[in-house]
């Protein structure tokens, strides 16, 4: 298995002659997180800014813009969604729900 | 000649240079080198179309933007000659376009002062937009001048079929030197010593040579063209001639 992963990856990288992939981040208003709007090619982070730039805010989508090369970006793999977040499943004390919100609190 | 007349000779040669320009790029739609430099081509001509409009109208004074865009020949065109040249190859047109965004930053910076405040307030709007055309373009004639063999041959081949369109860039009749007394128009010579250095300067950085000939073509002030115009027209008003009430 991890044999023709390997394999599969240099073939692919060797005739690959696409830019390099990036993936962009917009932040829509002040004062909220980035967040993930999709992926282009681009041969450098100068090119990645003016692609998402141009692809990612025709319409008002932003007003700051993040890009990251793909391959610097550490993913979890499905194998590891049972040891990662099952085990939250029944820790029902991490959420804050044993308490009364007094009345009159906005925005709780 | 009046002012009035000298005003809309002055608002038809930035509106018609925009818009052939706009329906150059438009030419790119869906031939684009990547996905993603066929939408940058293809938002910059509906930018450049956009100034096209509002320069049209504001000229008008009763005709309406598509009228003047559609039912003009070829003679009545005052666009500069660079702007009619064919697309060529990527190099080709993205030289062409540094020439051009580099000649409307520092003619808008410039009319972003002038005294016909209509103007002055679309200058403003306009040089945002070109900023970012002037970035996009200088990036990549960088990119192909000082990138590969092939790509350094093939921008420095269009800078050489190019840099004679350049001084008509720089051209003024009796209409610019009534708009730049009344403080309305752009001062040229002093546009020209900006421009020169700034694409000097880019070029060089690029690597590339500017041509020793200093040849240069003339007559898009007195709506003479070269002979790629014509066909560009035909295509651009070929429907609003054919069908005159066409509506969308």
């Amino acid at each position: 298995m991890i044999l023709i992963f390997n394999k599969g990856m240099n073939t692919n990288m060797e005739k690959d002659t696409q830019w390099p992939l990036w993936e962009i981040f917009i932040q829509a208003n002040p004062g909220i997180p980035h967040k993930h709007v999709g992926s282009l090619h681009a041969a450098d982070a100068e090119m990645a800014l003016q692609n998402a730039r141009d692809v990612y805010t025709r319409r008002n989508e932003g007003i700051s813009i993040w890009v990251v090369e793909a391959r610097f970006i550490k993913a979890s793999s499905p194998e590891d969604a049972g040891s990662f977040f099952e085990p939250a499943n029944d820790k029902v004390y991490r959420h804050p729900t044993f308490y009364k919100v007094p009345d009159g609190v906005k925005y709780l | 000649m009046e002012t009035d007349q000298a005003l809309f000779n002055y608002l038809l040669r930035l509106a018609d240079s925009s818009l052939i320009l706009s329906q150059r790029l438009a030419e790119w739609c869906g031939h684009g080198p990547i996905l993603e430099e066929d939408i940058a081509l293809t938002n910059v001509s509906l930018d450049l179309l956009g100034h096209a409009t509002a320069l049209l109208t504001y000229a008008g004074k009763g005709k309406s933007a598509d009228d003047l865009a559609f039912l003009r020949s070829e003679r009545e065109y005052r666009n500069i000659l660079l702007a009619e040249q064919p697309n060529g190859d990527f190099a080709c047109t993205m030289l062409r376009q540094f020439l051009t965004d580099s000649w409307h930053y520092y003619l808008y910076a410039s009319l972003q002062k002038s005294k016909d405040e209509t103007l002055a307030a679309i200058s403003v709007k306009f040089l945002k937009e070109i900023t970012y055309h002037l970035r996009h373009s200088s990036g990549w004639v960088l990119r192909l001048g000082d990138g590969t063999a092939e790509s350094h041959l093939r921008i420095q081949n269009a800078l050489d079929e190019l840099w004679s369109f350049t001084g008509d860039l720089f051209d003024s009749d009796s209409a610019d030197e009534l708009m730049l007394a009344a403080g309305i128009g752009a001062d040229l010579n002093e546009i020209r010593k900006q421009w020169t250095a700034h694409v000097s300067e880019l070029l060089n950085k690029a690597t590339l040579k500017i041509p020793e000939s200093s040849f240069m073509q003339k007559g898009s002030l007195q709506g003479r063209h070269t002979e790629y115009l014509g066909y560009l027209l035909a295509e651009m008003q070929y429907l609003p001639r054919t069908y005159r009430d066409a509506k969308w």
